[in-house]
């Protein structure tokens, strides 16, 4: 983004523009059904199209790079009305936990005029839903709700029409309510399940606009999870959940390293075991039996040699590497002359930020469940993606994708690490070829061994400050993170922003395993260093840090978060270090503004932080359900905690040393601290994304307070006691 | 070598064929049907996969079957009775205590436990008992607050 007058924007057109690709469906051709199929799938009651006016309010390709598939004509097809007034609605997202699963309905009873309690959702299932590329970077509210809303809408309109020629009334002396439409003045009125009865009707209506925020009677409520008592009772079914007549549970032979190679391999022990099938195919090798826990012995009694020559590399020595092997910058944002911003400046700071990889580690790890019958494939899969599954199981099996059915189940746990449907995948080649239902279930170790970690990730950043305390300059280098957050929303006349690798995956030879997109991808790191850095200019120009912040900060929008969340602390303004521990961040992610203040302890002996208070303020535009966005809010805090204070994957090489919770730690009960959320009343502006941006400031949040408290200004996170306690200004 | 062992399995006795030494935790899940009871680490290192055993919290993914011979097993499938949530369950609901869902029924079953023993725990002592249970969503300040609902609503009879 160039600026002409060297003032930077922050409008939420360029994070949508350039930040959530994620790309399994990238080369895949769109395959969604027409409408004959749709309606054969669905059965009766009334289909509601929504007209393409709404579609233009929903990027071609949702925010992504590259090429995506033009939205199929049907991709509208988004809800029925049952023949006994229930109302389903179908989207193509999946529900991991971030709430979709109420909020949706919640959109669809508001618009369409019905109790809550009467929708239903399908989610994710591929032969019943609309075509979406997937579940993450905070997209189904913002992207897929207006036209979701859109279609509703234009349902209503519809049954109002078939009402007045049931009714014989005018339309326009027509009323909606709890799905009845009634004759305002008069007696005459007919439920929705009538009008809909036997009927398959396509019909459109031009002008159902959505409603006005004064409207609403159940968008922006806050509204319990509607898949609670499910989860709470356990039936609520994940894909490892999933029984089928005949299923086989399957383990796999891993390799000790990323890049090793088997070289010999020998399954006769594995065979002798009664009931066991092995399955030898090139590099698969797999042990499959009627119960997981027999699998797995089966595989321990296989002998395997690899031949290993992966790098070098450790978790020490990457960030020397990585800065080795960067490639040529691109320039993201530039505007005014860092030299003459450079001369202006009073102090100037010049600081190097890390951040190691971190794992997704969900609970729930890969599962998946897999079918086939003569050239019919069925998959039900823990996954975020499930459509760039069924197009990539079809064309594993050779298969045109209209024989691939994907249902997925409740996931448990995404955090963008369940997109790549490796799991499924391997599901789908072990039952073609046992020609069984074989489930895959990864075991804690091959979730650490497969994950796509997020990046490790360097940020160099030169800034300097004038006499006034503002910033004059701003020279910002990102390397492997990706840009996503790290656009500069302060006000600075002269500066750059430069990505070294630009997205998630490094480019080859960059990491020795797989990398992906992890919550807010690119944009914690971003928003660690930047936030880190503004703390350090406004210590070096002896300014209280919230002040210093509202100096430099134009963005209106920015400044009324940022405030909010310095009155709910109760800030009180002093320079840091000031002894008391208090941190504060600020940022945008997924077109949501954030501010957080954290109070913190130092055990000046340990090094160890300790977190007691977290208070956060959010403007996402147009809250659908806040007592949802609030266990966001809580839950991005609460995860957020890990990066920070512990989450480092230990490798040496392609060999991942972390296999399970005892040497990758968690956030944990006792570590949560009392956490305060306010969500800014903005209706009137567009949804934006909910499930990450809570969690981007975390980083710089518990840096910025542990300076607070000791004068350590940490620059690598995790903050690790051993990194807090060298980091200890020596008295 | 198969072999028959009996217990009581949400109040209903069981005798079942099994390899002795197999895993609790693959033979509710598969063997049984009780999915509700999750895999998360398979060394007892989450408590995904938490029963109550005589009471007491258990992981079934650190141990044998043999082991609950003669004895009385609770999964999350037998906490509500009569089609009526337990209170746990239902402060779990009230409070929005969950995400994505997958950690709750080990967090419920190891509150469950904690009740039966302390029927009116302090905040520390909930956060005590819950520490070992990990959550990745981060429910865990409504988790602790449900627990505290339940606690009141049991008055301190537990059942
Ligand atoms: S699965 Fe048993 S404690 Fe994690
Ligand atoms: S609710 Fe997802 S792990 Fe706890």
């Amino acid at each position: 983004m160039r600026n002409d007058d060297g003032r930077p924007q922050s409008t939420h057109e360029e994070y949508l523009a350039m930040d959530f690709s994620n790309d399994p469906g990238e080369s895949l051709p769109g395959l969604a059904l027409d409408r004959r199929q749709f309606l054969q799938l669905v059965g009766g009651g009334i289909l509601v199209a929504i007209s393409t006016q709404y579609l233009e309010a929903v990027p071609q390709r949702e925010g992504g790079r590259g090429p995506r598939h033009p939205l199929p004509e049907d991709f509208n097809a988004f809800l029925r009305i049952g023949e006994d007034g229930r109302v389903t609605g179908y989207t193509g997202k999946i529900e991991m936990g971030q709430g979709v699963i109420t909020s949706l309905p919640q959109m669809l009873a508001d618009e369409l005029d019905v109790p809550l309690e009467s929708v239903d959702m399908v989610m994710g299932d591929t032969d019943l839903c609309p075509w979406d590329m997937g579940t993450f970077g905070s997209m189904t509210t913002r992207f897929f709700g207006p036209p979701f809303r859109a279609a509703a809408a234009e349902a209503k309109a519809v049954l109002v029409e078939l009402a007045a020629e049931k009714l014989q009334v005018p339309k326009d002396r027509l009323r909606t309510k709890a799905g009845i439409v009634y004759e305002e003045a008069g007696e005459k009125r007919v439920t929705y399940a009538e009008l809909a009865k036997g009927q398959k009707i396509l019909r459109h209506v031009k002008g159902a606009n959505p409603e006005e925020p004064s409207q609403f009677t159940l968008i922006g409520k806050p509204t319990l999870r509607r898949d609670a008592v499910e989860k709470v009772t356990g039936k609520a079914k994940f894909a490892g959940d999933i029984r089928e007549p005949g299923l086989l549970h399957a383990r796999l032979l891993r390799p000790p390293a990323h890049g090793a190679k088997l070289t010999h391999v020998d399954v006769s022990a594995a065979r002798e075991i009664p009931g066991v099938q092995v399955i030898q195919e090139g590099d698969l090798v797999a042990v499959l039996y009627e119960v997981p826990d027999v699998a797995e012995q089966a595989l321990g009694s296989i002998k395997a040699q690899y031949d290993r020559t992966e790098s070098n590399v450790d978790d020490k020595t990457i960030f020397d590497h990585l800065l080795k092997v960067a490639p040529q910058g691109q320039t993201v944002a530039e505007g005014g002359n860092l030299a003459e911003g450079e001369k202006a400046a009073r102090q100037v700071v010049d600081q190097t930020y890390l951040n190691s990889y971190v794992s997704h580690a969900p609970i729930e790890t890969h599962t998946a469940l897999a079918k086939v019958e003569g050239s019919k494939v069925t998959v039900w899969a823990s996954t975020q993606t499930p459509f760039p599954l069924k197009e990539a199981a079809a064309s594993l099996l050779g298969l045109p994708a209209q024989n691939v059915h994907v249902i997925p189940s409740f996931v448990g746990g995404g955090f963008g690490g369940k997109s790549n449907n490796q799991q499924a995948l391997e599901a789908v080649r072990l039952a073609k070829l046992v020609g069984k239902p074989v489930q895959v279930m990864w075991t804690r170790a091959e979730e650490f061994f497969y994950d796509t970690f997020r990046p490790a990730a360097v940020v160099k950043i030169k800034a300097g400050v004038t006499d006034a305390g503002l910033i004059s300059f701003w020279d910002y280098g990102v390397y492997f993170a990706g840009e996503r957050g790290s656009q500069q929303f302060y006000n600075v006349p002269h500066h750059r922003t430069v990505a070294y690798s630009s997205g998630w995956d490094g480019g080859p030879g960059a990491h020795p395993f797989a990398t992906g997109p992890w919550r807010a991808p690119a944009n914690n790191t971003n928003t660690f260093a930047r936030e880190s850095h503004i703390d350090a200019l406004a210590a070096k120009a002896g300014v209280d840090p919230v002040e210093f912040r509202m100096r430099n900060l134009k963005d209106e929008r920015m400044r009324r978060v940022l405030q909010a969340a310095a009155d709910k602390f109760g800030w009180t303004p002093a320079k840091a270090p000031s002894g008391r521990g208090y941190g504060v961040a600020c940022g945008i992610d997924a077109g949501t503004y954030v501010a957080h203040i954290a109070e913190v302890t130092v055990d000046k002996e340990t090094g160890h932080v300790r977190v007691k208070r977290v208070v956060c303020a959010q403007d996402m535009g147009l809250c659908i359900n806040p007592e949802g966005a609030k266990l966001q809010m809580e839950g991005c805090i609460t995860m957020g905690l890990g990066y920070a204070l512990t989450e480092e994957v230990q490798f040496q090489g392609g060999e991942i040393r972390n296999r399970n919770f005892d040497s990758y730690e968690l956030p944990r009960f006792s570590w949560v601290p009392e956490i305060e959320t306010v969500i800014i009343d903005a209706k009137n502006s567009p949804a934006q994304g909910g499930g990450e941006p809570a969690i981007i400031c975390m980083g710089g949040l518990l840096a910025n307070a542990v300076f607070d408290a000791t004068g350590a200004r940490l620059l690598q996170l995790p903050m690790t006691p051993e990194r807090v306690k060298a980091g200890m200004p020596r008295s | 070598m198969k072999k028959t062992i009996s217990f009581n399995l949400n109040g209903q006795r069981m005798n079942l064929d099994v390899d002795p030494s197999r895993t609790l935790l693959w033979v509710l899940r598969n063997d049984l049907g009780l999915t509700g009871t999750k895999y998360g680490c398979g060394e007892g290192l989450c408590g995904a996969c938490t029963v109550i055993i005589d009471r007491k919290a258990v992981r079934a993914c650190t141990l044998q079957v043999k082991e609950v011979a003669g004895k009385g097993v609770t999964t999350i499938e037998g906490l509500a009775k009569n089609g009526e949530l337990h209170a746990i369950q239902k402060a779990f609901v009230e409070h929005d205590a969950l995400q994505c869902g997958y950690c709750t029924p080990g967090m419920i079953m190891n509150a469950y436990s904690l009740l039966l023993t302390t029927p009116q725990p302090s905040r520390s002592q909930i956060i005590d008992s819950m520490d070992g249970n990990l959550c990745r969503c981060g429910a865990h300040r409504r988790i602790i607050a449900a627990i505290e609902t339940a606690a009141k609503q049991m008055g301190g009879a537990p059942r």
